[in-house]
């Protein structure tokens, strides 16, 4: 094989490893977005447990931080992604003998990382839930709106608005997580790149450009979160 | 009839403690979590085996000094490497700063895994060069790569601590230790670190918790700590208790840690509360 410059490595089509990087990119933003509702919705409700009056559901809450807290990321994905299949698979063979489950790399990176991004995120919802001040529930009760509304129109519009820079950290974390799933062969960024760097011995060249497009993300990220900032600061003062 | 009186009988009743919803749902959960405990508990008893456990064991402590001791040289080396850093983030001279930045933003910017690769594979990849220059040794040893990539972004991790910390204590100390005479280098050990270190013990204790549970990286480029030595029982028995013995050790480290952190702010912060 001849030497090929890095620019051919670097092209677009059948010679150079653009394309192959590219969707591993896709991917990496795709398990990022998918995770990122599953995760808020997740971190919301924990939050609410943690700070609730009921000393059961704060305990609840405590286990579940404590827990995705204190693994280590790879830890949590492996348990995940081999002990799942057997526990499946265990439940299924009871009904048809012959089954046998495989995990996707893709759903169980997405379970894994919404299990982490919540249990941070809970934290951040917790202290902006401790920020809003309780004069705000009983105004809320206090012209005749439920639990349920005064959650829904008077607090969770400001609580957004506390916890959005720590949610914003939350969301850097969990885009550099994703590189974990790489491990359990998911094709994102990281793997392509690794394979890129196998195939052409030019290892440097391609984790250097898996490095420069994770900080191209996070770049990318903040960016739009200073206009999601500027918009939500636009709402407040009005 | 006095007033006293009065306020005593009219005392409201104590608030009953009915099955509201809340708490039925509370029940639920924690019943869930002791099911999910329990499960793991009966798991771990029903798969006994005395022979995996003879054979593992051993692997799985000298794992665990591995990891400590990884953990414990990357942060002391990425400590001394912080210095520098911070000095560079907080000074005024555009280039000094604007590197310091840089170096903070990437090893903050990426994953650490990406770091890792870069330093064993990537840096590996110059076989020849190094052996010129004379570092193929330190390069060749995946430990050594791994403390080195570690030390690496802890360092950027901690000089923004140290920043946070140093920039929390108010001009006014600085400007009040001048005008007594001390010079810059008195005033910040003998009146601003005492301060700051208030504020950074938190940061830095969550910043040992983060690097012990990111050290199961390096299990993924062979270097055999706790993970990895989970890592290979798992691929020599295919059993699942490799995993869930290793994640019940890294969880003790941690909860024992996070506690540890917590008694210490209490006893240093015990002259500010009343």
């Amino acid at each position: 094989m001849p030497a090929q410059s890095i620019w051919t490595l670097l092209s677009w089509g059948p010679d150079g490893w653009s394309d192959d990087i590219a969707s591993g990119v896709l991917v990496t933003i795709a398990l990022a977005l998918a995770t990122l509702p599953i995760g808020l919705v997740i971190g919301f409700f924990v939050a609410f447990a943690k700070q609730h009056e009921e000393p059961s559901l704060r305990l609840a809450g405590n286990i579940y931080t404590t827990v995705f807290r204190g693994l280590p990321e790879l830890v949590t994905l492996f348990l995940f992604f081999f002990g799942m299949p057997l526990l499946l698979q265990y439940v299924v063979r009871l009904f048809n003998p012959d089954a046998t489950i495989d995990v996707n790399s893709f759903i169980a990176g997405m379970i894994v990382l919404s299990l982490i991004f919540s249990s941070y995120a809970s934290e951040v919802f917790l202290s902006a839930f401790r920020a809003i001040p309780k004069g705000q529930y009983e105004g809320g009760y206090a012209i005749g709106l439920s639990k349920w509304q005064t959650m829904r129109l008077v607090i969770l519009p400001q609580l957004i608005r506390i916890a959005f820079p720590g949610l914003e950290n939350c969301w850097l974390s969990l885009l550099k997580d994703t590189s974990l799933v790489s491990v359990v062969n998911l094709a994102e960024t990281l793997r392509q790149s690794g394979v890129a760097a196998r195939v052409t011995k030019h290892s440097f060249l391609f984790y250097s450009v898996a490095a420069l497009i994770f900080l191209a993300l996070a770049v990318l990220s903040s960016i739009a979160t200073s206009y999601i900032l500027r918009y939500l600061g636009r709402r407040e003062a009005r | 009839m006095s007033a006293s009186q009065a306020i005593a009988i009219d005392r409201p009743p104590p608030q009953a403690r009915g099955w509201s919803r809340a708490r039925i749902l509370g029940y639920a959960l924690v019943g869930v979590w002791v099911l999910f405990g329990a499960g793991i508990v009966a798991y771990l008893v029903y798969a006994w085996n005395a022979e995996f456990f003879a054979r593992y064991a051993p692997a799985y402590l000298q794992g665990l000094g591995t990891t400590l001791s990884l953990v414990a040289i990357s942060m002391i080396l990425g400590a001394i490497l912080s210095l520098p850093v911070a000095y560079g983030r907080m000074s005024k001279h555009p280039i000094l700063s604007g590197l310091a930045y840089c170096y903070v933003y990437f090893f903050r910017g990426t994953p650490l895994l990406v770091q890792t690769y870069l330093v064993y594979y990537g840096v590996g990849s110059f076989r020849p060069e190094l052996e010129t220059v004379g570092l193929w040794w330190f390069f060749r040893e995946a430990f050594y790569c791994g403390v080195f990539a570690f030390s690496l972004n802890t360092a950027a991790y901690q000089a923004e601590i140290l920043r946070g910390a140093i920039e929390s204590v108010p001009r006014g100390q600085w400007e009040g230790a001048a005008s007594l005479g001390l010079h810059k280098l008195q005033t910040l050990r003998k009146v601003v670190l005492p301060q700051a270190i208030i504020v950074a013990l938190r940061p830095y204790g969550n910043e040992l918790i983060l690097m012990i549970k990111a050290s199961a990286i390096v299990a993924i480029i062979t270097v055999y700590d706790l993970m990895g030595n989970a890592k290979l029982a798992y691929a020599k028995s295919f059993d699942i208790q490799a995993y869930i013995w290793v994640a019940v050790v890294y969880l003790v480290m941690v909860e024992i840690l996070r506690h540890g952190v917590e008694w210490i702010e209490r006893r240093i912060t015990i002259h500010l509360h009343r």
